[in-house]
């Protein structure tokens, strides 16, 4: 049954920002499917409001449209383009949801759309836990009998969800329906904890509706990759086992693939079951995902959930097998089956089998509990990992070695040497409660002699992997005890994952000492292939891995490489940002005629797409670990050149010992890179060329640092030197806070000093990319943000091109961003940042390399940005790249073309996944610390509509009428008065507190007065408060009974990171709780006014990306 | 570990790997096969069609699930040796019973363990199967090389008789398999090699299986009066089976239903006419795409097959006992993977060169078993002529 011909033009819609539990991964397949549906002939129209994706590249769609995902702008973008087919499997559980709204409104049927991949029956019956259980018991033609799914209770209200806990026994689970990532779900233990999950969950989910289910912590957790077509065939891509048991979320734990512990018959059962689920629930097209948990005392084994979709295992399984699913799930939803599908790595075979692997994959999640001090890192079957990493070996210890070094944590590695850090019962009372790093307290545990059963006993991890712990503990005793390192023992410790940090480490020598007696002695590793058949036939694809083996497979080569070191686990401050500029490098080099080698490490991504680049290496990015890929390179062929500037801080942090290692830096050196981090010659860079900069000091300790504050007046920005995404980053306004800092601070010492700058108050902050071949600059884009300058620039909105900016101050920034590029010696891409008070152009920080913005530039002004940075870097000139159309001809960024539609970033930001233990929300509150997952993009004629995209996209309940509750800090009182005005003649109800209230009725607005909270009433009558009590509530009633749907709320004082501030933190945490929008600068606030009028007006224009290139190409 | 014993691998070609002795110490001969399985490692040791070949497991960790009583295929270990990487320090499952290795020690099975096995794989896919040594007591590759060339290819081996069952014995149906007052179904299978959940599939099914030593004459089945003839997978060169070739022919010249096996299936196609070829390293794993042409659908099948029939894919061939038609291939290479044999249109024989009763692998085709039982109760019983 080959392509369906009935069908022309398919409409895609991607998942969105990057949030927690849906992030990069469906970048790739999303990518994937649009890249496989133009080559098979289909138009393909592509809505997602993520700028940060390389699905979103003009040239991966017919129409691309970076518009908000909500069924109304769906809807418009249906009417215009008329689409034939929708697929909306590929994007994620935010896809998948928009097409049953679609449904539901009957606009897939007033269009005459085709929802294709999943049919809506099909995605009721896998997503409906109720019909999903009825589909699982009733499979009773399976031999061996109907499969079990937990004793489990649908529940629609409270009193329902208190009645199953008891009827189930403590403790339950609540998984709320339709959610991802798990969220609102999580266990209780006893009937308080029940109330308050069971209220989240009910909140959390569309529907209403909550399953409690009967426990089943502790079990074995597996997964399986389904795929089928509409002949009915049927294979299991991967099985996928979680080292952490059941009662974690699978996006939280370690996970292995394959399964590791099933004996055939276990295995082959849970295939039937599979097999038998996918063709009841009738995901006729496509790919699923089906979880399973298994009694490891008598293999009783439950089915837990299914997704109906792509998911994030599949990205995993994908690159864990070779086996690229959403790329034959877009194959399968347009008519072909699998055996008309040619296998990619083989060519030879059909993509109708399962694969197999003669290797181990693991999975390890990153989290980023430090941005988040006050959250609660027990992990729960509630997402709260960001990022992760995948590392192949040729064993489990191999391969989880990698993988551990690969998060680039340095407490994740295992410690092989010192002290334990506790007793044995501690250790083991500390790993019973999970939490980030409990793989690391096991293998304490065991140091300090805890024997196999005891850690089965506190963590219940299969023993099978604790047997595995204890013997990478043996090989390093081995390690320890040797009177000196041999070549066999070097080689059964890389056998087992030890990297050359933690032999130093056991022998108290430096990692460099050891990486040069291991080459000395001959002890390098191999390269193998993953070709998704353990090697019963020829692979086509060069998709390597590392390991200590005998027999190495990468092939001579002819043409010159490039090596591009990605940018390693998605974690906040280095997201899909960087790996777009990567993956565009990867196309500019193949298409230069260079062989481009990518090294990385993250799952997720298109760069680690055996698609992207000629060769990939699937690696950990540590300074090991590169150079033997790029010894392994050079051996094979000219290398001619090493990329770090792309990556962002996981690569620059290598270059100068990559460089001191012999490896070809190309682009800016290592040394210019060092003169932009390092303060005191960045200084000495600003002074010669007579630039501005915010008065300044490095601090080694507190005495230093409260010199340098007396010295520069308050208040002070602190932060550590050499960090990404402002980590640690705090404004300090007088001593007492600056002496809490430096004595929290753990990132502080005199090898890591603080830097103390002056704080510019009520700035505006401009961020600028740009490119520099040593000859001429390019500018990328100039951004103005929309909160002064304070916020972390990826946390802020910013707008291309800047609205308020006149020629003249453009003319200053291009001037000085010469200067800069000049002095520092760049080749390639530089991101700086100014901040413009009082008329004087500050220039904050200049990073020489890929920015976060870069992907946001590039499709706001339609300049490759990265592209051309990766050929300028290899010696191209920007005159070139002018000419063969990388770059605009004339001109550049730096000025608006005419018709030029205006471009809005906004940040997303995880709030509403976190609590603090006692199950409160986070507090919510901008600061020089970043703490955003991901961005969308508003792109319109007017700034006002654009940024009314952006809060659309952000915001699933945008509110366009309503009420505002609004209070105001002191410094912010005048400024916010025009706006809230604005705000109440677009009817808006406004509440207030006293403060605000009053300075708002004076100026005749209306107004309602909130209580603040904790106060009493005063006339108390039989515990009944007074009248007028009664009807004055708290902010937080108000927002937990939903009678407001805004909330601005600027705080009073400093904006750290961790200080309670009590009254605001309130509000805002149960505005995040209830999902409700908080604004907390004035300039938000006056963008949200416009916003809120342009929207009410429906004042938009839905172009896709190529229109609005041919309207500012025109204009 | 330090302490392992040491052992080599030698390979026909000279190409020799080091490692550490797994199992039994001492040495081994036989055809060096790689399986590329990732689970079901006891179900492949005891399959008595891996007689004389030395296994390597593409799949690094092996012994994880330990050893349990209940998925043998056969009474022993049949592999002549066995070559894994990482054998699990200890298992974990909840059937385990005993580690591998004790396993592998009790039955005297050489192993070698710690060796790229990989490396080995790419090298039988590109140069061929061949046979090989395990030494864990001499470490001169010479010595070891001159024992390996002197072990009988596989080629023109006959080893069925190595595996069969020395007496007949019958295998009743599961209880409640039989509705009362239905008459249970009587099969008789010719035992080549036969596996275990072959057997346990027909007793599923309400059968009676007879199974019979290879050497049994046509006399002596036909005096069963079975409602149909299995025969069974095994080991060694088809085409040396002469008497079981011959015996099929005269089945299907009696009119028996026939339902064939891997090896069964190769017997069936030679006694067809066609004619056997040993291919260049075999099938061994449970991942295989086959192509079913009557329901133009794929199942993802188990096969352990180095030898395969030549028949024409895509045109039926007149024989005498019948229309022989090829029913099913391979998708990664085309090789025939069953056979049907129709008169007056209507199936009366068929066979497959995989393994659909699994064990180890996917239970996509165990509907071919339901396939044997139809056309067995289509068919009259035979009297004894």
């Amino acid at each position: 049954m080959p392509r369906r011909n009935d069908i022309t033009s398919i409409l895609v819609i991607g998942s969105g920002p990057i949030v927690i539990g849906q992030a990069a991964e469906f970048d790739y397949s999303g990518t994937q499917a649009c890249r496989v549906l133009r080559e098979d002939g289909f138009r393909v129209i592509l809505v997602n409001s993520n700028p940060a994706t390389i699905m979103t590249d003009p040239e991966f769609a017919d129409a691309t449209y970076i518009e908000p995902l909500t069924p109304q702008f769906l809807e418009l973008i249906i009417a215009k383009e008329r689409p034939d087919a929708l697929l909306a499997t590929l994007g994620g559980q935010t896809a998948l949801n928009i097409a049953v709204t679609l449904h539901e409104r009957g606009v897939l049927a007033k269009y005459g759309v085709e929802l294709i991949g999943a049919s809506i029956a099909a995605i009721r019956r896998g997503e409906d836990r109720e019909e999903f259980k009825r589909v699982v018991e009733s499979l009773s033609s399976i031999a061996g009998g109907a499969p079990e799914v937990a004793q489990s209770v649908i529940c629609h209200n409270i009193a329902e969800i208190m009645a199953a806990g008891e009827q189930l026994g403590w403790p339950v689970v609540l998984r709320p329906s339709f959610t991802m990532g798990g969220l609102g779900s999580g266990f209780a233990h006893d009937s308080a904890e029940l109330l308050r999950l069971g209220t989240i969950g009910l909140a959390a989910s569309p529907s209403t509706e909550v399953l409690v289910e009967e426990s089943i912590l502790g079990w074995k957790e597996y997964e399986l990759e389904v795929m089928r077509d509409r002949k009915d065939n049927v294979v299991i891509v991967c099985s996928i086992e979680n080292f952490d048991p059941m009662g974690i979320h699978t996006g939280d734990s370690i996970t292995v693939a394959p399964a590791m512990t099933l004996t055939d018959r276990e295995y082959q059962r849970m295939r039937d079951v599979a097999i038998g689920v996918i063709r009841a629930v009738g995901v006729d097209t496509g790919g699923c995902n089906i979880q399973f948990a298994i009694n490891p005392e008598n293999g009783r084994m439950i089915v837990i959930e299914m997704n109906p979709r792509v998911s994030r295992s599949s990205a995993l399984a994908s690159k864990a097998t070779g086996f690229p699913i959403a790329k034959i799930a877009a194959k399968v939803a347009v008519g072909y089956t699998l055996d008309e599908i040619p296998n990619d790595i083989t060519a030879e075979t059909p993509a109708s089998f399962e694969p197999t692997l003669d290797y181990v994959v693991v999975k390890a999640p990153r989290f980023a509990f430090e941005k988040f001090p006050t959250a609660d890192d027990t992990l729960t079957t509630h997402m709260k990992s960001i990022g992760e990493a995948m590392a192949i070996g040729r064993n489990f210890t191999e391969a989880l070695g990698k993988a551990l070094r690969s998060l680039e944590d340095d407490t994740a590695q295992l410690r092989l040497a010192g002290d334990p850090g506790g007793t044995k019962d501690e250790l083991l009372a500390a790993a019973t409660r999970p939490t980030a790093g409990r793989v690391q307290l096991v293998v304490q545990a065991m140091r300090a002699g805890a024997s196999i059963a005891e850690c089965y006993q506190a963590t219940r991890i299969d023993p099978w992997f604790l047997t595995q712990l204890e013997l990478i503990l043996t090989v390093a005793a081995e390690v320890a005890a040797a009177p000196q390192l041999s070549a066999p023992l070097l080689r059964q410790a890389k056998r087992h994952g030890l990297s050359d940090t933690q032999l130093a480490e056991i022998r108290k020598m430096s990692s460099a000492d050891v990486r040069h007696l291991r080459q000395r002695l001959g002890v390098r590793p191999v390269f193998k292939t993953v070709d998704t058949c353990a090697a019963e036939f020829a692979a086509r694809t060069p998709y390597h891995y590392s390991s200590y083996d005998l027999e190495t497979e990468v092939v001579p080569r002819s043409k010159p490489a490039v090596i591009i070191l990605g940018s390693g686990p998605n974690r906040i401050g280095q997201g899909i940002e960087f790996d777009y500029s990567c993956v565009h490098a990867a196309m500019a080099l193949s298409d230069a005629g260079y062989e481009s080698i990518m090294i990385n490490c993250n799952p997720e991504t298109v760069s680690t797409d055996y698609d992207t680049s000629d060769r990939l290496y699937f690696e950990p990015l540590t300074l090991e670990d590169v150079i033997e890929v790029y010894d392994a390179e050079a051996a094979a062929g000219p290398v001619a050149g090493v990329i770090v500037q792309l990556g962002g801080q996981t690569p620059l942090k290598l270059a100068a010992s990559l460089k001191d290692a012999g490896l070809p830096i190309v682009g800016t050196s290592p040394e210019a890179i060092n003169l932009a981090e390092e303060r005191g010659a960045f200084s000495q860079v600003l002074a010669a060329a007579g630039l501005p900069s915010p008065k300044h000091g490095m601090a080694e300790s507190f005495v230093q640092a409260r010199q340098i504050a007396d010295e520069i007046g308050y208040p002070v920005l602190v932060r550590p030197s050499y960090v990404l995404g402002g980590r640690g980053m705090e404004i300090v306004r007088d001593e007492e806070q600056l002496h809490s800092y430096i004595a929290n601070s753990t990132l502080v010492s005199p090898d890591m000093p603080v830097l103390v700058d002056r704080f510019l108050d009520d700035a505006v902050e401009i961020d600028v990319d740009a490119l520099y071949d040593s000859q001429e600059l390019y500018i990328g884009g100039i951004m103005e943000h929309i909160e002064q300058a304070g916020v972390h620039s990826g946390d802020s909105a910013c707008s291309l091109p800047s609205i308020t900016l006149g020629s003249e101050v453009i003319a200053r920034i291009r001037h000085s961003t010469t200067a800069i590029a000049k002095g520092v010696g760049v080749c390639g891409l530089l991101n700086i940042q100014y901040a413009l008070a009082g008329d004087v152009l500050y220039v904050l920080e200049a990073n020489p390399r890929a920015s976060r913005t870069v992907p946001f530039v590039s499709k706001a002004t339609g300049a490759g940005l990265a592209k051309a940075a990766a050929l300028v870097m290899l010696g191209k000139t920007i005159a070139q790249l002018r000419a063969t159309g990388v770059l605009l001809a004339v001109g550049d960024g730096a000025v608006a073309r005419l018709g030029q539609p205006i471009s809005i970033k906004e940040a997303v930001l995880p709030f509403n996944r976190f609590h603090t233990a006692d199950g409160g929300t986070v507090d919510a509150l901008l600061g020089p610390e970043m703490r955003s997952t991901g961005e969308v993009m508003g792109i319109d004629r007017t700034f006002e509509a654009a940024f009314a995209k952006t809060q659309l996209a952000v915001y699933a309940n945008y509110p366009l009428s309503g009420a505002a509750f609004v209070s105001v800090g002191n410094p912010s009182k005048r400024h916010a008065l025009y706006p809230l005005k604005r705000l109440a003649d677009l009817g808006f109800i406004l509440w207030a507190t006293e403060g605000t209230a009053q300075m708002l009725a004076r100026h005749g607005i209306a107004v309602q007065l909130v209580r603040k909270l904790g106060e009493q009433c005063l006339q108390l009558e039989n515990g009944k408060e007074c009248d007028e009590c009664a009807t004055r509530p708290t902010a937080t009633d108000l927002i937990n009974s939903a009678q407001v749907n805004l909330v601005f709320n600027t705080p009073n004082g400093s904006t750290t990171g961790g200080s309670p501030r009590v009254d605001g933190n309130a509000i805002r945490a149960a505005a995040i709780a209830r999902n409700v929008p908080v604004i907390t600068t004035v300039q938000g606030l006056e963008a949200a006014v416009e916003a809120i009028r342009c929207a009410k007006a429906g004042d938009f224009a839905i172009r896709s990306l190529q229109e609005w290139k041919c309207i500012s190409d025109v204009g | 570990m330090a302490s392992a014993q040491e052992a080599i691998l030698v390979l026909e070609d000279g190409f020799a790997f080091y490692g550490e002795a797994f199992g039994a110490i001492g040495e081994t001969f036989g055809e060096a096969v790689f399986a590329t399985g990732m689970s079901g490692y006891q179900e492949t040791l005891t399959d008595p069609s891996y007689h004389r070949q030395v296994v390597i497991a593409t799949a690094p960790h092996i012994g994880n699930t330990g050893w349990n009583d209940e998925d043998n295929e056969s009474g022993r270990i049949w592999v002549a040796g066995y070559v894994v990487r990482d054998p699990a320090p200890a298992p974990s499952n909840w059937r385990s019973k005993r580690t591998l290795q004790t396993e592998l020690e009790l039955q005297g099975v050489v192993g070698i363990c710690g060796v790229d096995t990989r490396a080995i794989t790419r090298h039988l896919r590109e140069c061929g199967a061949m046979r090989v040594g395990i030494s864990s007591l001499d470490s001169d590759v010479n010595t070891v090389l001159a024992k390996v060339l002197a072990t009988p290819k596989m080629e023109g081996a006959d080893l069925v008789s190595d595996v069969t069952t020395k007496a007949a014995y019958v295998l009743p149906p599961a209880v409640g398999t039989v509705p009362s007052g239905e008459r249970k179904l009587l099969v008789a299978a010719v035992d080549l090699g036969v596996k275990m959940h072959t057997l346990s599939e027909f007793a599923e099914r309400g059968i009676e299986t007879h199974v019979l030593p290879a050497d049994v004459t046509f006399a002596d089945i036909a005096a069963l009066q079975p409602d149909g003839v299995f025969f069974s997978n095994g080991p060694g060169d088809p085409a040396t089976a002469k008497h079981a070739i011959a015996l099929c022919a005269a089945v299907l010249a009696a009119e028996y239903p026939f339902f064939g096996i891997c090896f069964g299936n190769q017997i069936f196609g030679l006694a067809l006419g066609f004619d056997t070829y040993k291919l260049k390293y075999g099938h061994r794993g449970i991942n295989q795409p086959v192509f079913d042409h009557a329901s133009k659908r794929v199942d993802i099948t188990a096969h352990n097959h180095g030898f395969a029939l030549r028949a024409p894919l895509d045109h039926p061939v007149a024989t005498p006992y019948g229309i022989a038609q090829v029913s099913h291939h391979c998708l990664n290479d085309n090789c025939v993977e069953g056979l049907t044999l129709t008169r007056n249109n209507r199936v009366v024989a068929f066979s497959v060169q995989y393994h659909p009763e699994a064990a180890a692998g996917p239970h996509d085709s165990e509907y071919l078993f339901d396939q044997f039982v139809k056309l067995m109760k289509a068919t009259p019983t035979k009297a004894v002529n």
